[in-house]
């Protein structure tokens, strides 16, 4: 690289922007995809017959999927090179996989968009290799495989800087979240005919993704932004991630249980899955007390409060939305009448957005001033607008999750409580429910502003980034 | 944290809690799994059911509908639709009835495709359909409306 960028302590960090920058391209993509679904849930027949729900859900969930796996290898490029105290194993080979995962992505969306399912898998030859069709798991096989070999370059590339240089806690716990990511979506390709096999192992991937290895990516994304901006003294910080994985998985492993209530499985998984499901709050617990200790205890003021700000938002806003609202359905006895239910979508939002969109937003946040040679913050105009952006995205997040819960609390009332004959029908329950996906859908269009707030935040005044004046003056 | 309590005290509860919960968690799925083949009526997954769950992925109903509680929640749970809609005498021309009829063009209502599926491919998701139904869900749906 001829420019040499002064905030970067290793150049070949720089490979984590376009990565960050693809992330929230497609974010925007998952936003608006959200907001036309958010319109046919009261306008049924919006767009029909060009955009089915079925597709823009798909657009929508998988946006969501892919723009968080941009954001985390992003964010292992940023922080292993640093960790390891050297540069990237191969600079080159992370631009080249960019491209690829970029390509694919994009073409699986506008297959997905323009040919109809059914044409999607037979052109794919999915009778091959079946694996289509499931949810989250819509992706053509081959696609699904050209993930895995993005996912090996990836793990190739990180692991080998990882090997050569400086071994931390937070890195070694980064990579072993990654592995496992590439590991349990190997399950993907695992499509037993018999539905409840099916079921089974579907949440291999799906439950110990965001309930398992993701933790531990997040995890160690958190210690290192909190090492970063607090000072706090590498040793404690290392201390209270071991703590935070720990819960997680212990928890989370047969926590995996509260998927099996309904679905086949034997009768053991109600008791074991509401035990440890019901304990699975406490390593999003754990984050909040760690950030909000960790801040408290700072050595320093650092420059960017935005990321200060999403690094203690991100653990509040999971622990509400993963921890509390997962909490609320996760007992046998209540997920008896709560599953499948618009709680179960209230959870999903407010946990996805808290957990992992945000901690993706904490580590853009911190580090891509650096990335784009502005110091160590943005100008507090800036971060101003990062601030808004923060909070309008949070609060109307927030307010989705109440309408939906609201909605799921009178769907259950109506449709699951009642017995045979007594009990409304899905399609009756879902028009009196109709004024809370009003009050969702606007909700959405606040979000949609937060984030357009959010965006703006990156366009600097009056500052010349210094990488770009140093190369003028040279 | 107080300082009796040691970076490696922490470390060592992840990694001996973790893998021993993940070998509980094995065993567990292997108990499981001696539980499908009577759980599921393995015995009566015909060449029909097997079409049938092919002809329902191929199609992402998944997209909109639920199964067993799991998938969109925008269109009826069809894990009982057998239940619901007639049952072993009347539930097999209702689906070819109701697949055909699609979309049915109530301004306003949620849009079902017409995905122009043979007659054979409705009758196989019939019985894919009629198959889950007899899957012990430990009682779920609380009622047949799913």
């Amino acid at each position: 690289m001829s420019i040499i960028n002064p905030h970067l302590k290793f150049q070949s960090q720089a490979v984590a922007k376009p990565y960050f920058v693809f992330a929230l391209i497609l974010f925007v993509g998952q936003i608006l995809f959200g907001l036309i679904m958010g319109l046919q849930y009261v306008v049924g027949d919006f767009l029909f017959p060009l955009l089915p729900f079925n597709v823009a859900r798909m657009v929508h969930t998988n946006l969501l999927i892919v723009w968080l796996l941009f954001g985390f290898m992003g964010a292992a490029y940023y922080l292993i090179p640093e960790e390891a105290d050297r540069e990237l194993h191969s600079p080159k080979l992370a631009i080249i996989l960019f491209w690829v995962f970029a390509a694919a992505g994009v073409l699986t969306i506008l297959g997905y968009l323009f040919v109809p399912y059914a044409g999607l898998a037979e052109m794919t030859k999915n009778e091959l290799l079946p694996t289509m069709g499931r949810e989250f798991l819509e992706q053509p096989t081959i696609t699904k495989i050209g993930i895995v070999v993005v996912a090996l370059g990836f793990l190739y590339n990180i692991g080998m800087t990882l090997l050569k240089g400086r071994k931390t806690v937070v890195s070694t716990v980064m990579m072993t979240g990654l592995i496992g990511l590439a590991v349990f979506f190997l399950f993907s390709f695992y499509n037993p005919e018999n539905l409840a096999r099916d079921k089974y192992y579907w949440w291999f991937v799906v439950h110990l993704w965001v309930e398992g290895v993701w933790e531990l990516i997040m995890g160690s994304m958190l210690a290192f932004v909190l090492i970063k901006i607090t000072g706090v003294d590498r040793e404690v910080i290392e201390k209270w991630l071991y703590v935070i994985i720990a819960m997680a998985l212990i928890t989370g492993i047969i926590g995996t249980g509260h998927h099996f209530f309904w679905i086949g499985a034997p009768t053991v998984w109600l008791w074991l899955g509401s035990i440890f499901s019901a304990l699975e709050p406490l390593p999003f617990f754990a984050m909040v007390l760690f950030a909000l200790n960790m801040v408290n205890r700072r050595r320093r003021e650092h420059p960017n409060k935005a990321a200060s700000l999403w690094a203690i938002g991100t653990t509040v806003t999971a622990f509400l939305g993963a921890g509390v609202w997962g909490f609320l359905h996760t007992l046998a006895p209540v997920n008896y009448y709560t599953h499948g239910s618009q709680i179960t979508a209230a959870h999903g939002h407010l946990a996805f957005y808290g957990a992992y969109a945000m901690i993706v937003m904490t580590m853009i946040s911190y580090a891509m001033p650096r990335l784009r040679g502005l110091g160590e913050a943005p100008d507090a105009r800036a971060q101003r607008i990062e601030v808004w952006g923060f909070w309008l995205m949070t609060l109307s997040m927030v307010a989705i999750t109440l309408f939906l819960t609201a909605a799921g609390v009178v769907q259950v009332w109506l449709q699951r409580i009642p017995a045979d004959g007594a009990a409304m029908s899905f399609m009756a329950t879902a028009d009196q429910l109709a004024i809370f996906f009003w009050l969702r859908l606007v909700a959405g269009v606040f979000f949609l502003i937060g984030l357009v707030c959010y965006l703006c935040s990156f366009r600097q005044r009056g500052r010349v980034p210094v990488a770009a004046a140093t190369a003028a003056t040279a | 944290m107080s300082e009796t309590f040691t970076k490696g005290m922490a470390r060592n509860i992840y990694f001996g809690g973790s893998v021993f919960f993940f070998l509980v968690f094995l065993g567990l799925t292997y108990h499981t799994e001696q539980t499908f083949p009577e759980r599921s009526n393995a015995s009566e997954m015909t060449e029909a059911v097997v079409r049938g769950k092919a002809v329902w992925e191929n199609n992402n109903c998944i997209g909109c509908h639920s199964l067993l509680g799991e998938g969109a929640y925008f269109a009826p749970e069809l894990g009982n639709v057998f239940v619901r809609r007639g049952g072993e005498e009347a539930f097999k021309p209702f689906l070819q009835a109701w697949m055909k009829a699609q979309p049915l063009g109530a301004p306003g209502r949620r849009a079902m495709p017409q995905f122009h599926l043979s007659e054979q491919q409705v009758d196989d998701m019939a019985e894919f359909l009629k198959w889950t139904s007899k899957i012990d869900t430990n009682n779920w749906p609380p009622n047949k409306e799913g």
